[in-house]
């Protein structure tokens, strides 16, 4: 007991200044095996210390308190206590210990999910997100938490925001994998195919030396969204996916691919009884949702396809065509279309003639100026980006050195002058 | 103003009707009486067997009346076709083929076309005796190491064994004769033997290497030959399908032809075998400069003036017309043993061209109109004109209620503004993406780099 009131007095001590909090963490740190042993009985004592003020030390006796098995009658005074905390601690003094405010708050989705409520850990693991970033490039191991919060408790909206910022640093490519995937999985639900896509195809191609079920479980999501945003899947990886993905990944996809190849040939009758042979296997992986959208998509591809070779067409002729049953499916299949932006068109519906125009973007308007000189000015930034990052690899020890052994066996032209012995 | 719209409407007329009144000139019904000799064989009506037969000599003779005999369906022109064929062989020593035509006329041309057992026997016998003098005469000729007369011994070994039908065997005599050759000439001869045993064994890839050969010693060519050796390179990109190439290959064939290759090809083919390539595959000046102003193929056309009715037509856009003689044409060519299954694709490709054709210049096209100067319903025009123009060959787009097809240009501008946004945006995801794994790429290395120390 003793032990723990002295740490408390040094707490509130020591919180004022940085130096100050910098030799706490040295006291913290020695004295953290002593206040794990007393894991059971520290909860009182946290009323003593005011998170906003002591935020490293009440996080040490947060995390000794959470280290033990989480039970329902625990979980829900936890919850309430580490929610008051995240919202009310201090960055800096944070980022001092990460991997402690890492393990609370997984401590505290935890619970959040046994007590079933995951409504209640999105707003809070969102401000954690944020105060555990150095920067809004920097992908933290909350983030897929903090996603996974998200998907459970169906609020889409809220993860599309982190998703919507650009990552460029990485601690562990595990996280970037499982935030990819939730986060492919966001924009699914809220049809952002095209982030999805992005996505997917990052955890697909990121370099990895073993293959892992998460991959695997991307391969086949993407292989649906591919197939419902371009109507076609591209057969073989690109040349910068890692070696064991492009080898092992088709053949662990089988019925995926087998459902594209039926989906290129264009037979609706050929695509239907295929998904409907392998129901419970698409049922397993929980994509039957995405695979029932697959099927639609054909259709939609196409009357879109009908576009490009009609003026007008009977709806009758549209329903012949595309294997609707009746024209009546027809007109609803292209109103469904036209709401949606995918064609412009307009339906007669005396005649029962559907007209098809052209995309009425004349690229002379203001705002599309607009738009393309935000492109510009984005892609400068990216450019710059690139240049800042080749010149720090270029000057980068390591690389020196193995491009100076490896020189032999590539190209004169591709390396920059090594010297061939380069030794520092 | 009535009184004026009166000429020129009747020239509009004539001008969208494309040629219906065209179906007047006839066909050679009239004159195919007259002259047997070089009249129209391959002509629109059902074929005159024995002028057919009596173009062509040697075993592509019996080759094509077996064909013949195979392929038609009228019972009273197979039996005739086998009859010659039967007679033909009796004047041979081919016993093998023999046999085969005698199980085919299956004593439907009663008691003299059986199988004539001691003919065969005869045959097989000196055969046997021929072919051991060869041998004799060939291994005295290889001790004497006599240059010219090994070559000569292989020579009539070849000669033996094509006229008896062991084809493969014949080649393999060609060929070895290839080393005792002297002079140029011995070459040509072997050349030209070789791509005639190839012709008819089919593998037309020894065709074109030994035309190839034969071509690289030109001082020793005769204006005959050079024709010959462009026949055999037609016919082999015939076989390739290259349809292109082989047109080019027949139209270059000299009037010196004449009659000097009947082992392989007459004249007639030559015509209908350029002449429908070159339909298919040119394009309107290529068509004009080298198959309507070329002279040397005009004496080729005389002698089947269907085709050269039907290059006029489509040169002159009556489509009607041309598609009527590819029509009357069609059954007779079905009978022929190297064009037989080429005549759907370059019936397909001339059509889509013919399509094409009418289309390319006008900005709208009454698809009611379109259908009579095709002769096809609407309904089936719609259906082509859908699959041109899903493969890019016709641009245009197709006004299925008032049944108009409008051409369609792109418009440049607003797909120059569309392709520049989405190169933007696939740069961006690409660097963005780059970036990503550059980073976890350095993460990793220096995750061993830190465990290796």
């Amino acid at each position: 007991m003793n032990l723990v009131e002295g740490l408390l007095t040094q707490i509130q001590g020591l919180s004022s200044t940085a130096s100050d909090v910098l030799s706490l963490q040295n006291v913290l740190k020695q004295a953290d095996e002593s206040l794990h042993a007393e894991s059971t009985r520290l909860l009182p004592f946290l009323d003593q210390l005011d998170p906003s003020k002591h935020s490293l030390g009440y996080l040490y006796f947060l995390e000794a308190c959470t280290a033990g098995p989480v039970t329902t009658e625990s979980a829900s005074s936890f919850v309430l206590v580490i929610a008051r905390f995240i919202s009310s601690c201090v960055a800096e003094q944070i980022r001092l210990a990460p991997d402690k405010f890492i393990s609370v708050c997984k401590r505290f989705k935890d619970q959040v999910l046994l007590l079933e409520e995951p409504l209640r850990g999105v707003a809070p693991m969102l401000t954690a997100v944020r105060k555990l970033q150095s920067s809004t490039e920097h992908l933290t191991t909350l983030h897929p938490e903090f996603l996974l919060l998200c998907l459970l408790a169906k609020c889409y909206k809220t993860g599309l925001s982190i998703l919507e910022e650009d990552i460029f640093e990485v601690d562990q490519p595990r996280d970037l994998y499982l935030y990819c995937y939730y986060g492919g999985m966001i924009c699914i639900g809220q049809k952002c195919f095209r982030k999805a896509l992005e996505l997917l195809h990052n955890v697909v191609t990121a370099p990895m030396s073993t293959i892992n079920a998460i991959a695997v479980e991307a391969y086949k999501k993407y292989i649906l969204v591919s197939l419902i945003h371009h109507g076609q899947l591209s057969t073989s990886l690109p040349k910068y996916a890692s070696g064991v993905a492009q080898r092992n990944l088709k053949s662990l996809c089988l019925s995926y691919i087998e459902l594209a190849n039926s989906y290129n040939n264009g037979k609706i009758a050929d695509l239907e009884t295929y998904v409907q042979a392998n129901m419970e296997k698409f049922g397993s992986d929980n994509n039957l949702g995405l695979v029932k959208q697959v099927v639609s998509s054909i259709y939609k591809r196409n009357i879109q396809r009908l576009t490009q070779t009609y003026l007008t067409l009977s709806l009758q002729d549209i329903a012949n065509t595309v294997q609707l049953n009746s024209p009546k499916e027809a007109e609803m299949h292209v109103l469904q279309m036209i709401q949606d932006g995918e064609i412009y068109a307009t339906i007669n519906q005396k005649d029962g003639m559907v007209r098809f125009l052209e995309d009425p973007e004349l690229y002379k308007t203001c705002e599309m100026i607009e738009h393309i000189d935000l492109s510009i000015q984005r892609l400068m930034t990216l450019s710059k980006k690139l240049t800042v990052m080749d010149e720090l690899i270029s000057c980068d020890p390591l690389y020196l050195g193995k491009a100076g052994r490896e020189r032999q066996r590539f190209d004169f032209d591709d390396f920059d002058s090594v010297p061939q012995r380069f030794n520092i | 103003m009535d009184g004026e719209d009166g000429a020129p409407k009747s020239l509009m007329e004539e001008m969208y009707a494309n040629g219906i009144e065209g179906v007047d000139d006839a066909p050679s019904s009239s004159t195919s009486t007259t002259i047997r000799k070089n009249r129209p064989i391959i002509s629109g009506e059902q074929l005159d067997i024995e002028a057919y037969a009596a173009l062509y000599s040697g075993r592509t003779k019996i080759m094509r009346l077996i064909f013949l005999a195979d392929h038609c369906d009228n019972s009273g022109m197979q039996l005739e076709a086998l009859r010659m064929a039967y007679d033909e062989l009796k004047k041979g020593e081919n016993t093998q083929l023999f046999r085969e035509v005698v199980q085919k006329i299956d004593g439907r041309l009663g008691p003299n076309y059986s199988t004539d057992a001691t003919w065969c026997a005869m045959v097989d016998r000196k055969a046997n005796q021929r072919k051991d003098k060869l041998e004799s005469e060939l291994n005295a000729y290889r001790t004497n190491l006599i240059k010219e007369s090994i070559r000569m011994g292989y020579n009539d070994f070849g000669d033996f064994y094509y006229a008896h039908g062991a084809l493969g065997d014949a080649f393999k005599s060609y060929v070895r004769t290839r080393d005792y050759c002297t002079t140029s000439k011995h070459i040509i001869q072997m050349c030209l033997s070789a791509i005639l045993v190839s012709i008819e064994m089919g593998q037309f890839a020894h065709v074109t290497s030994y035309v190839s050969k034969a071509e690289q010693t030109p001082e020793a060519l005769d204006p005959p030959s050079i024709a010959k050796l462009r026949c055999a390179a037609g016919l082999a990109h015939l076989e390739a399908k290259k349809y292109k190439l082989a047109a080019r290959k027949f139209l270059e064939v000299g009037p010196e032809l004449g009659n000097s290759y009947s082992e392989v090809i007459a004249p007639q083919d030559v015509a209908t075998y350029g002449g429908l390539c070159a339909l298919a595959s040119f394009d309107r000046t290529e068509l004009k400069n080298k198959v309507i102003d070329n002279i040397n193929f005009r004496n080729f056309l005389e002698l089947v003036p269907e085709v050269r009715e039907l290059i006029n037509d489509f040169y002159s856009s009556h489509y009607a017309s041309c598609l009527e003689y590819l029509g009357n044409l069609k059954s007779n060519l079905m009978l022929d043993i190297h064009i037989h299954d080429h005549v759907e694709t370059l019936y397909d490709q001339i059509r889509s061209k013919a399509l094409i054709q009418y289309t390319h210049p006008f900005v709208s096209v009454d698809m009611r109109m379109m259908a009579d100067a095709f002769k096809t319903s609407v309904a089936g025009l719609e259906k082509e004109l859908e699959s041109l123009i899903t493969d890019n060959q016709i641009q245009a787009r197709i006004d299925s209620h008032n049944k108009i097809l409008y051409a369609r240009h792109a418009d440049q501008r607003n797909a120059t503004f569309q392709r520049v946004l989405q190169t933007g945006n696939e740069f961006d995801w690409d660097v963005r993406a780059m970036l990503l794994r550059a980073n976890l790429l350095k993460h990793e290395y220096n995750l061993r780099a830190s465990r290796k120390i």
